[in-house]
């Protein structure tokens, strides 16, 4: 639903008086916890886990059981460091650990660790494409680690179970400024994210595993009369796809703009909302009506010792710093002419991007190397449910097969078949090529007598080509596909077209 | 024979075992017999590991037989507060909400006490949570002192300092956040030694401020001191706060004892040592009279913040008590009011249940002084007063190499004689409070007895991470005395 349905929607069913002269602009800032792909929890020694036997990677850390104390992963640092850089992120120096302090069943301590006024990083921002092939850049506030809680699941009877697995998991929340102005953006913030963190090794960042979580704080700027106004901000929780965090902004957009005007509340301290997505329903429900004056009670963890970082810690971390998937991109459109699309699907995973670049520093032509990946690469891959670049060719022979096309050795088509035959056999272009007869035909003279032989046989056509502009185009594709099965399809369809239009004198 | 046997110190019983002298069954079943008869008067445990002991007892015989290589403490009885964690028997912490709590796992000092072959005879008593200063707010049991039942042994590790006192083991293990080791150390006329904070692992000790707990040996000499020091010191990667060796090396603390220090100077604060019932004021008096007779000079130091540190570390510690102590809630394990139909009634029953008047209090000061609006006027200043109070002892181990006060404004006192105002409990902590803010040292050594025949403690500090020093600064005392005595036990 986009933003004019929205408005149109209103405009027709009640309220087309007040709505003329009304414009609004949807401000959304993010909330996000990333789960680090660490080996080990935040403070313990359990390995991370996902749909294991509920209960069954826990220790006493953990499980807080008493006299236990957190000895803080260096790893989990590390990696949210290294994101922070990523997310241009000034990285503080000097950080600790604070003690969140709230009742919960699946917090077994009943604090989290988390942090609290020193953040591992302030001040950053994200670069995001759109679709109009435009970037824009959205502020984040500050990025923090901190500990998950496990999960409570409230199965029927009166009692609920909690599993801890998942407690004590390590979490990067990246809080973001409002900055988003509708879903598309949000959208492409929370999918650029996603690459990033990958693109990092920082995370696997599997939505369907929870790895992210998004919590937009979603309100209307509403200009009526030449006022503006803003809409009580709605927090909506826990939302772990793309689609579901793009449909709760559109849906809030309508539920706030209906609400304004029916109800005309603004903005004030304390009546920001909680909501839910029902994926049923497709709508988000109410969860909290007010914002609960919670008091966490912070304070620092006297169970762990604050963290300092040296110039050389954090150049060393500097080092793993990959080429970020949007500099790709933009490589990719500046250097090699691909379009914005095929960019895209190139840097999507970096494992594939750099398999392009390999195979185009390898002598490939860059637009043919796309071609190549995009239209079968991709398609086989997809089938066998593995990367392009785990097909069973490397990326020397994908450039080879560029290269032969380049020179005319096999037409643009047969490459796509040798490509299928060598993610099947791991044999060479060349020697599949050879093998399935689909060397090109660059022999001047047979073409020319090729064509000869179309021409004598279809003089209809001939003449067709030659004197009737109506029917010039057709009947010369005509004569081109006759040349072609004359060679039995391996004829070079360049030199083919060469000799046609230089024969019938066009 | 047995009393003899039991008469023994540490040091003393530790030898004829590994010699084969005495068995570790001889001792350890004297030991069990003793505890028999005299724990339903003193409530000196909370539970008592009979098999067990008997079981290690009888492995350890056989290592020594068989000239296995043996640990320092091998085969001798010894006592663990019961707020540290043990895989066998529970951990209660002297609360019903851990009655029947039984712990996955061992505390890093009770591995080590197994690595050194000792034999845990049993826990011992301690005010709830190590929450007090007389072991009165237990929630099982009334510890006597064994130099006169009617009074307090002190708190909060009133358990294991009675049990040593009254020979029902041969040295103990106690906690100390505010003095709770060096207290019923000076109640009970024996020694106690709060270490540097960092230089014992607290990893299995049950949390009550964690920036100010400290395990520390309590025994009958300051040569048992050094020797159980040897055994549970040192870097333990499961605590972060515990020192680095490279910082802080562990030293042989026994090996060390030997000796005398030159020129030693002792830092005291006239109007301490002055404030003090008179009793105690004269023998703090004499004992210091006594390092003077042994070349020792005497400077007049200040400590201007001294007066501060209850108040900074009621707010400190019950802030973080208030945290740790959030986990018991019913949710896990530990207790829960069955009668409860949702969730934070619950959470409140279980709680309002479970724990006793005095940590209930202290969890309500924590939660207020950590509250939004309050953090900065109590929590925030606590810290920085605490800086101050620092730089008290920094300032101060400039001008000195040690620095000598009371343990306690008097000796024990009767029961009930301070439950009625918690603030007078508070203030007989005021020697002890400030080196647990400081983080350093301390040592409890008794050094004479009240018109009552009640034991009095003096209390030496020396710097971070100079324990060594501050057990030979105490040795030097103990060899130039007759102390200690223990009382009689009928």
């Amino acid at each position: 639903m986009t933003k004019e349905f929205v408005v149109k929607k209103l405009v027709f069913n009640k309220l087309a008086k007040i709505m003329s002269d009304i414009k609004y602009k949807v401000i959304v800032g993010l909330e996000i916890h990333v789960q680090l792909c660490t080996k080990t929890k935040m403070f313990c020694g359990c390995a991370l886990s996902f749909a294991q036997q509920p209960n069954s990677r826990v220790c006493p850390v953990c499980l807080g059981m008493p006299g236990s104390l957190p000895v803080m992963n260096k790893q989990a640092v590390e990696f949210s460091i290294l994101a922070a850089m990523a997310l241009n992120l000034e990285i503080a120096r000097f950080t600790k650990w604070d003690r969140k302090n709230y009742y919960y069943p699946d917090l077994p301590k009943n604090y989290q660790i988390s942090q609290y006024d020193l953040p591992i990083s302030n001040k950053g921002y994200i670069e995001i494409p759109l679709e109009s092939g435009q970037t824009k850049k959205i502020r984040i506030t500050r990025a923090h680690l901190e500990e998950d809680a496990g999960k409570n699941t409230h199965t029927s009877g009166d009692y609920s179970q909690v599993d801890l697995n998942r407690a004590g998991t390590p979490l990067l929340e990246i809080v973001t400024e409002p900055d988003m102005n509708s879903a598309e953006e949000v959208r492409a913030l929370a999918i650029e994210l996603q690459r990033i963190v990958r693109y990092l090794g920082v995370s696997e960042a599997d939505m369907q595993k929870g790895h992210m979580r998004f919590e937009p704080n979603i309100n209307l700027a509403i200009t009526k009369d030449g006022i503006e106004y803003r809409t009580p901000i709605v927090e909506v929780k826990n939302l772990n796809s793309f689609r579901t965090i793009e449909r709760s902004i559109i849906y809030e957009t309508q539920r706030q703009l209906d609400e304004f005007i029916e109800t005309g509340k603004t903005l004030k301290m304390g009546n920001k909302s909680t909501r839910g997505w029902d994926d049923d329903k497709q709508m988000t429900v109410l969860q909290r009506e007010k914002e609960e004056a919670h008091d966490y009670r912070y304070f620092p963890d006297p169970d762990l010792v604050p963290v300092v970082w040296t110039d050389e810690d954090l150049e060393r971390i500097r080092k793993n710093l990959v080429e970020l998937p949007i500099e790709k991109r933009k490589r990719f459109i500046d250097n090699f002419g691909l379009s914005s699309y095929d960019a895209g699907v190139l840097t999507d995973e970096k494992s594939l991007s750099d398999f392009f670049d390999e195979a185009v520093s390898a002598g490939g032509d860059p637009k043919r190397v796309c071609n190549l990946i995009t239209q079968t690469g991709l398609k086989i891959a997809n089938e066998k449910g593995c990367k392009v670049n785990e097909l069973g060719f490397d990326a020397k022979a994908l450039a080879q097969l560029a290269k032969m096309v380049e020179e005319g050795t096999i037409g643009a088509s047969s490459a796509n078949i040798v490509l299928a035959e060598m993610a099947a056999t791991g044999q060479t272009p060349d020697a599949i090529a050879q093998a399935k007869n689909l060397i090109q035909k660059n022999d001047t003279a047979e073409i020319e007598a090729a064509v000869e032989a179309v021409f004598a046989e279809n003089e209809q056509a001939v003449d067709d080509a030659k004197n009737n502009p109506k029917k010039a185009q057709k009947a010369l594709g005509f004569l081109m596909g006759q040349a072609m099965r004359k060679t039995k399809g391996q004829g070079n369809p360049k030199l083919i077209s060469q000799i046609l239009n230089q024969k019938l004198g066009i | 024979m047995s009393n003899e046997i039991l008469n023994l110190n540490l040091i003393e019983i530790a030898h004829l075992i590994s010699t084969g002298e005495i068995t570790s069954l001889q001792a350890t079943q004297i030991t069990l017999d003793a505890i028999e008869k005299h724990n339903p008067n003193i409530n000196a445990y909370l539970s008592v590991f009979n098999e067990q002991a008997i079981e290690q007892a009888k492995k350890v015989d056989a290592k020594i037989a068989s000239k296995q290589t043996i640990g320092p403490l091998a085969g001798v009885p010894i006592a663990v507060k019961d707020n540290m964690c043990t895989a066998f028997g529970t951990t209660t912490c002297a609360s019903k909400i851990l009655e029947n709590f039984h712990s996955p796992y061992n505390a890093t000092v009770i591995e080590k006490l197994l690595a050194a072959d000792a034999v845990i005879v049993g826990k011992t008593n301690l005010d709830e949570f190590a929450m007090g200063s007389s072991t009165e707010n237990s929630g099982f049991a009334q510890t006597k002192n064994p130099w006169d039942t009617q009074r307090v042994p002190g708190g909060s590790s009133g358990g294991s300092a009675a049990a040593v006192a009254a020979r029902m083991c041969y040295a103990a293990l106690g906690s100390d956040t505010g003095g709770s080791i060096r207290q019923p150390a000076s109640f009970c006329g024996i020694v106690g030694l709060k270490p540097t904070y960092g230089r014992v692992s607290r990893y299995g000790l049950v949390a009550y401020g964690s920036s100010l707990d400290q395990i520390g040996p309590m025994t009958r000499t300051v040569g048992d001191a050094a020797l159980m020091m040897n055994v549970i010191a040192g870097h333990d990667e499961r605590d972060s706060t515990s020192v680095n060796a490279d910082l802080a090396p562990v030293a042989d603390y026994k090996a060390d004892l030997c000796g005398q220090i030159k020129n030693l100077k002792i830092g005291i604060v006239t109007k301490f040592n002055e404030g003090a019932t008179p009793d105690v004021c004269g023998a703090i008096k004499d004992a210091i009279a006594v390092y003077k007779s042994m070349g020792a000079e005497i400077i007049e130091i200040d400590m201007p913040h001294f007066d501060y540190s209850i108040a900074t570390y009621y707010i400190v510690a019950t802030a973080e008590a208030s945290s740790n102590l959030a986990r018991y809630d019913g949710v896990h394990y530990g207790y829960r009011n069955k009668d409860a139909d949702e969730l934070v009634a619950m959470y409140s029953k279980s709680r309002a249940e479970g724990f006793g008047q005095e940590v209930k209090r202290r969890i309500m000061l924590g939660t207020y002084v950590l509250s939004s609006g309050y953090y900065d006027a109590y929590y925030l200043k606590a810290l920085k007063v605490r800086n101050l109070i620092r730089s008290d002892y920094t300032n101060a181990f400039e001008k000195c190499d040690c620095i000598m006060m009371p343990v306690a404004p008097s000796t024990a006192f009767k029961f009930g004689e301070k439950t009625a105002d918690p603030l007078q409990m508070y203030l007989s902590d005021i020697y002890t409070i400030a080196a647990n803010l400081a983080g350093v040292p301390g040592i409890s050594i008794p050094c004479g007895y009240d018109s009552q025949n009640l034991p009095i403690g003096l209390q030496i500090f020396t710097p971070a991470f100079t324990e060594h020093k501050m057990l030979k600064i105490a040795a030097m005392y103990e060899k130039n005395t007759n102390f200690p005595k223990l009382p009689e036990m009928k």
